[in-house]
């Protein structure tokens, strides 16, 4: 892939020395990239990865000679093609941005403005910056959203943003980046927001343009097994700063680092199964639909057994967070009955007595939404102890010092707010507000999606550990394998409202599968840079699976 | 689209009925007003005979309800019954007044909101600069001096000292468009000021808010220049909220103008209104006040239904 085969050393497409820049949080300046040099060579593709703070998506965007707001370069070097960019004005940047360097971003779904057809923003790199006419713009854009199989290309432009699927979306934007064919691209997580049956198709198309126009591309990622498919080369990043660097291969099989080692060993945390006897939660025939609209939810029946795990698997949209609802009592199901132990709970929320909905207690994906911002841990966690358990008093503040110990977090958070903490100490305190109601089952939702990885691995620990100690049983719904195989007891596997298949993790996770449950465990991207040629290899083989 | 259509008929189904409950207020409130049309008519040394056969002439003697229902089925004919005072039909003695506000309030809309608009525009594409500053003392003085006040000075300024314009205007349905437009040059400048501020600071907080989006940071990221990001990216996405103050500030300059229309002595609807209470011209006040209401609530349907509209989710669905 790399194209070295011009005599001698090529100078460099693009040359990032010493770059420094500054983030500004609560009023303080600090530097949050601390000196990086990259070369990127045409045609190559190099890998950024790194947690949240690693100061990833700031150097991609410096590659623009961008900064977001509350964000400043102070320092270094960032030389395209011959050019510092940084000593260039705006207006001079300007002529580089979309047409020389482009960007792709995380959510497209944010990035494409909503008001205009997905074709006008096409096209409007390409003639704003000169280099064709409309009428040409439009005939390649047709041909890039091909080239990215896209359905229905010639009229696929007609559409809004709202009106295309995620993935879809995250294709049309490669294309309009593709627009001006830049000899840089700029990944910025491109398929972190994306389901792993999306996730693949995304990569695909993102390998073969790439390779098709041969051009070069820094693709930031958290996700190693991500980044193994694509990049040349990889550059790990921590705080702003470099742990290592290598060629992919020698990376994945040889890390230096211990810091790389262990983002390497990140997805190995796995439970054993344990069956479970008595039923605690037992949900029969269930079948509901948000009002005036289709069925969300069809004919689903599940068992959690008492102090066990039970995961529930799928993609957007297979209904699994309207599961959660309806057994919370915040959507009434249409048909079939719930019950906790032997006791049925009544449909809706408001005909569930204090201790009903004491027992089953909900944590979430995003605590940023979850916690109130206005409240300090102190009362985030003594709120529920004094609804459900009356604790007032010094009874309550014991309980809550008790419960920080438990979920592992220091005493002196106690008076803080939660935008004082970081993400995976949030997750913490909603694990504690859960706990705090002395629940029979938690259901998780997608509770460490949100979280880097490193971090969720912690949690997920927590949780197991929790559960041995007091015995509650976890729904846990999430839509990564990983995290099923770190927790779960049991699978259920759900589509379009469905449940394809259910079981204990090992008879679910073995073949044979049913189909659907393949294709979601074909998806599954492994730390290997053969991974993704494989699988598409094998489909093509395999004549529509 | 067809989403679209329900939601637009239920707001007009729900601007009608607004439009019935406040016709009933306005009955009520005019009912309630102290003295009597009847002695009012006939001055103080009127007999008790000849008030009584005046009540009972002009239908004063029935109770309240029917004679609201007599006057609503009247309205709904397009009849808003004689004025008291003249003795003419109402609905022609308003249809003059009302072009003349209509004229004026088109007139003052034509310069204030583009301009408005351009204003909040230029000011978020250069906040913070001395432009933006001025622009916004500039409005925010205008609008925090009383509109009689505005009037006044500009009368001094440019009637009297000058003598570019007159103090006075004064047009009638038979004058060239020229001249009319000169006539009402200054009460329809008075009103651009009061207005613009609220448009524009809309205009301007809107765009400054959504250029912290991630769309624009891609608009950005593509390399297109400020004005064209503003233009194309922002301003599409504002159009809800600006609509809505726009449309406010529209019904101002119609059932707002009472102030300004009787410094400039100008013969619009704002001035007949004020003349008819002094006259205790009831059916007329009436008239006026369901006018001005039937205005905004009209006025506010349109900006409800231009924001239903300008949503691309909701016209051109998955």
């Amino acid at each position: 892939m790399t194209t070295n085969g011009n005599s001698g050393p090529a100078e460099p497409l693009l040359q990032i020395r010493g770059l420094r820049i500054e983030g500004q949080s609560q009023e303080i300046w600090q530097e949050i990239v601390k000196g990086i040099d990259l070369t990127l060579q045409r045609g190559e593709i190099l890998g950024l990865i790194g947690e949240s703070g690693a100061g990833k998506s700031t150097i991609g965007l410096a590659a623009l000679a961008f900064a977001r707001g509350g964000c400043r370069i102070t320092g270094g070097e960032v030389i395209f093609d011959g050019e510092d960019l940084l000593k260039l004005p705006e207006r001079r940047r300007r002529a580089y941005r979309g047409k020389r360097i482009a960007y792709v971003a995380q959510s497209a779904a944010a990035a494409f403005n909503p008001a205009h057809r997905l074709i006008d923003q096409y096209i409007e790199t390409a003639v704003t910056h000169g280099v064709m006419s409309e009428k040409q713009a439009r005939q390649e854009a047709v041909e890039l959203y091909r080239q990215l199989q896209l359905p229905d290309p010639e009229t696929f432009g007609q559409r809004y943003p709202h009106q295309v699927s995620g993935g879809q979306l995250q294709r049309a934007m490669v294309a309009t980046a593709m627009a001006c064919k830049p000899d840089l691209l700029v990944f910025d997580e491109p398929t972190t927001a994306l389901d792993v049956t999306t996730q693949i198709e995304v990569l695909a198309a993102i390998k073969d343009t790439v390779r098709k126009y041969d051009t070069a591309a820094i693709y930031i990622t958290h996700d190693l097994a991500v980044v193994a498919q694509l990049a040349d080369r990889i550059m790990v990043l921590r705080y702003g700063e470099l742990v290592e660097e290598g060629n992919t291969r020698e990376l994945l099989e040889n890390p230096r680092k211990s810091y790389t080692r262990k983002l390497l060993a990140v997805r190995g945390l796995r439970k054993d199964e344990e069956r479970g006897e008595t039923s605690l939660l037992t949900i029969s025939n269930i079948s509901a639909a948000y009002a005036r609209s289709a069925m969300v939810l069809r004919d689903v029946s599940i068992r959690v057994p008492e102090g066990r795990t039970v995961a529930v698997v799928g993609e957007s949209g297979s209904g699994k967070s309207t599961l959660a609802r309806v057994i919370t009592g915040l959507l009434p199901p249409l048909e079939g009955s719930i019950s906790l132990r032997d006791q049925v709970l009544p449909a809706t929320l408001s005909a569930r007595n204090k201790d009903t909905l004491r027992r089953v207690q909900m944590i979430y994906q995003l605590p940023d939404t979850a916690l109130n911002p206005r409240q300090r841990v102190r009362d985030i966690i003594g709120r529920p102890l004094q609804f459900y358990l009356g604790l007032t008093g010094r009874k309550r503040r014991e309980r809550v010092k008790e419960l920080l110990e438990m979920t592992e977090l220091d005493e002196r958070y106690l008076d803080r707010y939660p935008a004082e903490l970081s993400g995976g100490q949030k997750q913490r305190v909603c694990i504690a507000r859960a706990l705090a109601a002395e629940p029979d089952l938690i259901i998780c939702d997608e509770v460490t999606s949100a979280l880097d990885q490193l971090v969720a691995e912690h949690v997920l620990r927590l949780l197991l550990r929790l559960q041995r100690e007091l015995k509650v049983s976890y729904l846990f719904i999430t839509h990564d394998l990983a995290t099923v195989n770190a927790i779960a007891d049991d699978v259920v596997v759900m589509c379009e409202g469905r449940i394809v298949e259910q079981g204990p993790k090992t008879e679910v996770f073995t073949p044979p599968h049913e189909d659907y449950t393949q294709i979601l465990l074909d998806s599954v991207p492994e730390m290997d840079p053969d991974w993704l040629d494989r699988v598409l290899e094998e489909r093509k083989t395999v004549p529509a699976a | 689209m067809n989403k679209v259509l329900v939601m637009v008929a239920q707001r007009i189904a729900l601007g009608l009925l607004t439009l019935f409950v406040v016709s009933a207020i306005i009955f009520l409130a005019v009912e309630l007003l102290p003295g009597d049309i009847a002695t009012e008519i006939l001055g103080q040394t009127a007999t008790p005979e000849t008030v009584a056969a005046i009540r009972r002439e002009l239908g004063l003697d029935q109770p309240a309800y029917i004679r609201y229902f007599e006057w609503l089925l009247g309205v709904v004919q397009g009849d808003f019954g004689r004025s008291l005072a003249t003795d003419r039909e109402i609905t022609e003695l308003i249809g003059a007044r009302l072009l003349n506000t209509l004229f004026l309030a088109l007139v003052a809309a034509a310069v204030s909101v583009p301009l408005a608009i351009g204003l909040g525009v230029m000011a978020a594409l250069y906040r913070n600069s001395t432009f933006d500053r001025s622009v916004n003392i500039f409005t925010l003085s205008a609008i925090s001096m009383p509109e009689f006040f505005i009037a006044y000075m500009l009368i001094l300024f440019f009637a009297v000292r000058i003598g570019w314009f007159p103090s006075l205007s004064k047009v009638d349905l038979d004058q060239p468009l020229f001249d009319r437009l000169y006539a009402v040059a200054l009460p329809a400048v008075t009103l651009t000021l009061v207005i613009v501020a609220h448009i524009m600071r809309m205009t301007r907080a809107t765009i400054i808010n959504l250029m912290s989006s991630p769309f624009i940071e891609m608009a950005t990221l593509k390399g297109l220049p400020p004005w064209r990001i503003v233009v194309r990216h922002a301003l599409p996405n504002a159009w809800a909220p600006i609509v809505n103050v726009v449309v406010i500030n529209l019904a101002y300059l119609i059932s707002g103008v009472v102030v300004v229309e009787v410094v400039f002595v100008y013969p619009g609807l704002g001035q007949l209104m004020v003349d008819s209470v002094v006259k205790r011209d009831l059916p007329v006040v009436q008239a006026c006040s369901l006018i001005f209401a039937a205005t905004y609530i009209v006025l506010n349907l349109t900006a409800d239904i231009l924001s239903i509209v300008s949503n691309p989710r909701l016209l051109h669905p998955r």
